[in-house]
């Protein structure tokens, strides 16, 4: 792997919720590689690009907190809308918070950090001007300056995510401590995980790997993996 | 409109004197603590409630600062009545169980509609659907959780009321006593904290910001909203908010020019006790008596050798 990167990210909380437990979000133990896929994509990305990820590096212990919040309980209705459209006014397009009110727990991960290891392929849109060493070169520009299309985050918006570039020939950085939770001493298992989603599929079915940390080590298949189960 | 050209981070302190910021409720209604580390929190959320509304006091009315999420009922909503033309919702919008090109193309004028009419929308985003995902906006403002810069200490206040709900409430009162007194009064509790001085990160993206139309007035709009939120959200339990400092880190492009953490480290909260000011966390405060009110802190902002192309704007 000639051309990969390594980005460490860490905050202070993170949810990356359980596609079984949504309502009442309760967070994978380790970072998908949906998810890491799109904190990659916070920094660059361009149609003629995909990103892969290779492994996870868990560099702090899996801890859990719980957080309860009021939220809506509905989206905005596309057909009010556009009937608004043609009205030409707004009048009765809004939502009354204390009317749709509800309380949902979300169990979220508490002071996480870890080094993402990725590598892209080009895709079928790549054009003549696009070139591996371009998107690499532009990729490792922004992320070593902290440059960024917006800034990623850990899951969800408002779990920030801080990101810095490990460049190339930089050790891999240790872990802060070495718990079971990480899987150091025996491997864990944490059962299956979304991989990601495949938007190219009609209904955007959800793909999910087994996910095993080792020794502080998420591996992830590569896309086209017979470990990939839809 | 202009949209914005340049990426911003901000850092803003705000403090609470005896009151309640934010209510836990899984605690029943304690203000929110990390339970690690003691620190007050602040959702997200919350604050961006509180955006909300000062828009919807400040903007009442103006196109384009409609507000969607709205707490409460609105009163105008009755004038217009007369004017509406009833039509019936068109049938093409129902419920589809794909996305094919023409409804991709809907779906991007509803955004548009919904970005240029709602002043929420354009700056949080929002998720519109019809049974199927009809596309979201991201709005360029990303707000993170609120931390007390030192632990908190909720106190629960227990209060009197002179009347009673219900018949009930009052017999069972005079079953209760004692004696000949047959005053109707019943308990209630109040959380507050003391002091707290909260601390919260900011970012605005440019490129959101173009692709929801959230322009250099509306960005100009949310520091105001930010200075004066709380001035106009006083209430029973709120106790005193104020907003006490607003640091904005303009970068010259929509990429930045520095990575967010790195600019947020240049503010720095430190206490101050006795005339000196020590480093929150130092040993040296564990005997200092609990600070209780803004001046026991002290902020600085490090001004020296900022990276190039970044502009620190004190706002408050």
């Amino acid at each position: 792997m000639s051309y990969g990167v390594r980005l460490r990210v860490s905050g202070d909380y993170a949810c990356f919720t359980r596609p079984e437990l949504k309502t009442e979000r309760v967070s994978y133990d380790v970072i998908t590689p949906s998810a890491a896929r799109g904190v990659l994509e916070a920094i660059h990305w361009k149609p003629a690009i995909r990103w892969v990820i290779d492994a996870i590096h868990v560099l702090e212990p899996i801890r859990f907190a719980s957080i309860r919040r009021n939220e809506v309980g509905s989206k905005a209705p596309a057909g009010k809308i556009a009937s608004a459209m043609k009205r030409g006014s707004i009048e009765g397009l809004h939502l009354h918070v204390d009317e749709d009110r509800q309380q949902r727990a979300a169990t979220v991960l508490v002071q996480p950090a870890y080094v993402i290891e990725a590598h892209f392929d080009m895709t079928a849109r790549a054009g003549a001007e696009d070139s591996v060493g371009k998107h690499l070169d532009m990729f490792n520009r922004r992320a070593a300056r902290g440059q960024c299309f917006h800034q990623p985050c850990l899951g969800t918006r408002e779990f920030v995510a801080q990101f810095e570039l490990l460049p190339a020939d930089a050790p891999a950085p240790p872990p802060s401590a070495k718990t079971a939770s990480q899987g150091f001493g025996t491997p864990r298992d944490l059962g299956l995980m979304l991989w990601d989603i495949d938007h190219a599929a009609p209904g955007r079915p959800s793909m999910f790997f087994n996910a095993r940390l080792e020794d502080g080590v998420m591996r992830v298949p590569p896309p086209g993996s017979p470990e990939i189960r839809r | 409109m202009t949209t914005l050209g340049h990426r911003f981070d901000f850092v803003f302190l705000f403090d609470v004197m005896n009151g309640n910021p934010n209510g836990d409720p899984d605690a029943g209604n304690l203000p929110r603590l990390d339970p690690e580390t003691n620190q007050g929190l602040v959702t997200d959320v919350c604050l961006k409630r509180k955006i909300r509304n000062y828009a919807e006091i400040a903007k009442g009315g103006d196109t384009g600062f409609a507000i969607y999420v709205q707490e409460g009922a609105i009163l105008n909503e009755r004038h217009r009545e007369a004017y509406k033309v009833a039509r019936p919702d068109d049938p093409k919008v129902e419920k589809d169980k794909k996305l094919n090109p023409k409804d991709d193309a809907e779906a991007k004028l509803v955004q548009k509609f919904m970005c240029d009419n709602f002043f929420d929308v354009r700056t949080f985003g929002a998720v519109m659907s019809t049974g199927i995902n009809c596309g979201q906006v991201r709005g360029p403002v990303q707000l993170s959780f609120s931390r007390s810069i030192e632990p908190i200490l909720p106190l629960e206040i227990s209060i009197t009321r002179m009347a009673a709900t219900n018949e009930a409430e009052k017999k069972k009162r005079e079953d209760g006593a004692d004696d000949d007194r047959t005053e109707n009064r019943t308990m209630g509790r109040k959380h507050i904290v003391p002091y707290g001085l909260y601390r919260t990160h900011g970012f605005v993206s440019a490129h959101l910001a173009a692709r929801t139309g959230f322009s250099d007035a509306d960005v100009a709009f949310l520091w105001d909203a930010l200075k004066n939120m709380f001035e106009h959200d006083r209430s029973a339990a709120r106790g005193e908010m104020a907003a006490r400092k607003l640091v904005v880190f303009e970068h010259d492009n929509a990429l930045g020019r520095a990575a967010a953490h790195d600019l947020f480290e240049r503010v720095k909260v430190a206490r101050v006790d006795g005339g000196e000011a020590y480093p929150i966390g130092d040993k040296r405060l564990d005997n200092a008596r609990p600070a209780r009110s803004f001046s026991d802190y002290q902020v600085t902002i490090d001004r020296a050798d900022a990276p190039q192309g970044v502009t620190i704007h004190e706002l408050l």
